[in-house]
């Protein structure tokens, strides 16, 4: 087992002026399960990739361990990874598609086949073992692909995104089976997904890399709990966090209706470089419907009820439409979403006045995006 | 229309009123298809019925009269026989041109695949150009390079010209081009993280070849070995300049037996149906690669 460092490690594609990965510092615990997440081309793919050794490293170091990997063959790295599209061998059986790497390894056939069976055992895949993956469903195609990683009992295990190509629901239980295997295994996991739901049930600790940098480390309630930028804000938490661009005056942020009363710490944080005004964050959980007219309310007019039976959505848009431009959430521009009470739901065209619970708005810096303390 | 083959394609497959796609059978298409292969195969059949009839049969009519009156005509073994038993045995001819069809076919492809593969999967300077190179000399025609390969491969050269070595190098060297060209277009269909999982796998490349990739390029391989092999077979060019006569290939020998004044007319038919009889059999084994190998690379998947 073994731990994981990235040192100022920087990949740039030929071609290309900005870096794919920028710089990217990064340590992993040993047996920690770490999740890289992000948008598209956000260099999370790229990340691994150079921990793989399928990338060169332009600038900087990795290290497994105490090794520095950055100029060593993928294949004396000690690591295994799973591939999106499983990258099985389609001529081979699942068997020898799982025992590939120790038949090139050159070891005795008895072993083979004993590591073989073992990790088909945990895997359930012991029936399958003569079959062609082409024989095989798309879930265990997956799972053969996990026992090829298990099978070379490498220190540290690299997963591409390995869900994404399974149907909803069979990802939902593959999902918790790589958690617990991994627990189970104890095996030190770099994990690749640009679903945050993902990164939120099955990382000790999720990472979120944005256009090459990365924004912020944490346990999953860390990033849900204080997100240390305006983009870590949006991008974790389902449905997303609504986000305001709010003006300060009066020791509140205001928008519209509502006036947000800030702490003294958070006005003496504001620069002059945000020119009056702060973002101001709430998830759409973290409120609850209150009557006309309470302190530091405002209102939202219905436009959908999403109902979901133990939850339920209410989209809408701020009753003043000046202010409702300066405001957006996972729906779009101008679009609030709010979690409310699902037995007892407004109906669409209703306003419904709402209060952020105490503690549970974000405030970020308008010039720079980062996270103002409270 | 679309209906119909909407519903169609729900019913069980292997109904009789469907074809094997599940569009309703057209009796136009199925019509037009034979009429087509009768027609294609009319000179073939012709070859065949004359091989079989007497010189005089073939001078006097012609072999269409023997559909109308099968049995009033003379048939007769004659020609085969007379094959075998002529100036230059036949069977001696099979046999060479098999010496010089197998390596002929074996050598470019294996090499085309190495060089694929290559091509491929590999990184190194110029491969884009290179490869530009590759194709375009393709466009050479074989018969500008006769001259100037006569005079490396003969006594002034290396000297091998008139053995089966020399066959084999022209074979391979202008074979390969278009098998390069074939195999890397269906090598680039391949997915790429199998090459990669290799690597991590810790396979070298060579295993990484043997082991994954030419497996996988099989259809491809297999598809371009079927022309390979016709290509060389039924060569006359090559054969008949770089081959001492003692080695000399079926196709060769039946461009031999027709004399100056049109003697050995009645040979030349039973001859190259003979010569064609292993280009068949082939083609019959292997049909089913020879179509894919035709879309292949064209066609993804």
């Amino acid at each position: 087992m073994a731990t994981v460092t990235y040192d100022h490690a920087s990949r740039i594609y030929p071609g290309t002026e900005r870096p794919a990965v920028d710089a990217l510092n990064l340590e992993v615990e040993d047996g920690e399960f770490l999740v890289l997440v992000g948008p598209s081309g956000c260099g999370k793919s790229t990340s691994l990739r150079m921990l793989a050794g399928l990338e060169d490293v332009n600038s900087g170091r990795i290290l497994i361990g105490d090794r520095d990997v950055t100029d060593v063959q993928p294949k004396d790295r000690d690591i295994a990874m799973v591939f999106q599209n499983y990258a099985l061998y389609p001529h081979m059986s699942v068997a020898d598609n799982m025992g590939f790497a120790l038949k090139i390894a050159g070891k005795p056939k008895a072993e083979i086949r004993q590591r073989v069976e073992e990790a088909a055992k945990i895997l359930d895949l012991s029936e399958y073992l003569d079959r062609k993956p082409k024989a095989l469903s798309g879930g265990q195609r997956q799972r053969v692909a996990m026992g090829r990683a298990i099978v070379r009992q490498p220190q540290v295990f690299l997963m591409d995104e390995p869900l994404s190509n399974l149907d909803a629901k069979l990802r939902v239980q593959t999902r918790t089976q790589i958690a617990s295997l991994q627990r189970r295994l104890g095996v030190t996991t770099v994990y690749v997904t640009h679903d945050q739901t993902e990164a939120l049930t099955m990382g000790d600790r999720i990472c979120v890399l944005k256009d090459g940098v990365l924004q912020q480390v944490g346990t999953p309630r860390d990033m849900y709990d204080t997100p240390q930028n305006v983009f870590v804000a949006g991008f974790i938490g389902s449905p997303a966090m609504n986000l305001g661009s709010f003006k300060v005056a009066d020791g509140k942020a205001n928008l519209g209706g509502a006036h947000i009363p800030l702490t003294r710490t958070t006005l003496d944080a504001i620069t002059d470089e945000d020119k009056g005004e702060i973002t101001l964050g709430f998830r759409p959980e973290a409120t609850h419907l209150v009557s006309e007219g309470t302190e530091a309310s405002f209102g939202i007019r219905v436009n959908l009820v999403e109902e979901l039976g133990s939850d339920a959505f209410v989209y809408g848009e701020m009753l003043d439409k000046e202010a409702s431009e300066h405001i957006s959430s996972g729906a779009g521009d101008a679009q609030v979403i709010v979690r409310v009470e699902p037995r007892n739901p407004p109906m669409k065209g209703d306003t419904v006045y709402i209060q952020i619970e105490d503690g549970q708005k974000h405030l970020f810096s308008s010039a720079t995006g980062q996270r103002l303390p409270e | 229309m679309t209906a119909t083959a909407q519903v169609s394609r729900a019913k069980p497959k292997r109904q009789p009123s469907y074809m094997k796609d599940g569009r309703p059978r057209s009796w136009t298409s199925i019509i037009v298809t034979v009429l087509l292969a009768i027609l294609w195969s009319i000179p073939t059949l012709g070859l065949l019925i004359n091989s079989l009839r007497s010189r005089d049969d073939i001078v006097t009519s012609g072999w269409w009269t023997v559909v109308a009156d099968p049995f009033g005509q003379g048939w007769t073994w004659d020609n085969y026989v007379g094959v075998f038993t002529g100036a230059a045995d036949m069977g001696v001819g099979f046999l060479n041109t098999v010496v010089v069809a197998v390596p002929a076919t074996i050598l470019p492809i294996m090499f085309a695949a190495f060089a694929a593969y290559a091509f491929t999967f590999l990184n190194f300077r110029f491969k884009e150009t290179l490869f530009v190179i590759i194709v375009g000399v393709m466009v050479v025609p074989i018969q500008v390079a006769f001259q100037p390969m006569l005079n490396l491969l003969g006594p002034n050269g290396i000297g091998i010209s008139g053995e089966f070595v020399a066959t084999w190098l022209l074979h391979t060297g202008f074979g390969m081009p278009l098998c390069v060209y074939t195999l890397r277009n269906y090598m680039s269909t391949l997915p790429y993280s199998v090459v990669e999982s290799a690597k991590i796998d810790g396979a070298s490349h060579y295993q990484t070849f043997w082991l994954l990739v030419a497996p996988m390029a099989m259809p491809a391989i297999a598809a371009f070995a079927t022309l390979q092999f016709l290509w060389v077979w039924n060569d006359l060019l090559i054969a008949k300049l770089f081959l001492a006569p003692s080695n000399a290939t079926v196709i060769v020998q039946l461009q031999q037996l027709l004399g100056t004044q049109g003697q050995g007319e009645e040979l030349l038919s039973a001859g190259a149906f003979f010569s064609m009889a292993l280009p068949i059999l082939v083609f019959f084994f292997l049909q089913r690669f020879f179509v894919r190998g035709l879309t292949s690379g064209s066609v993804k998947g």
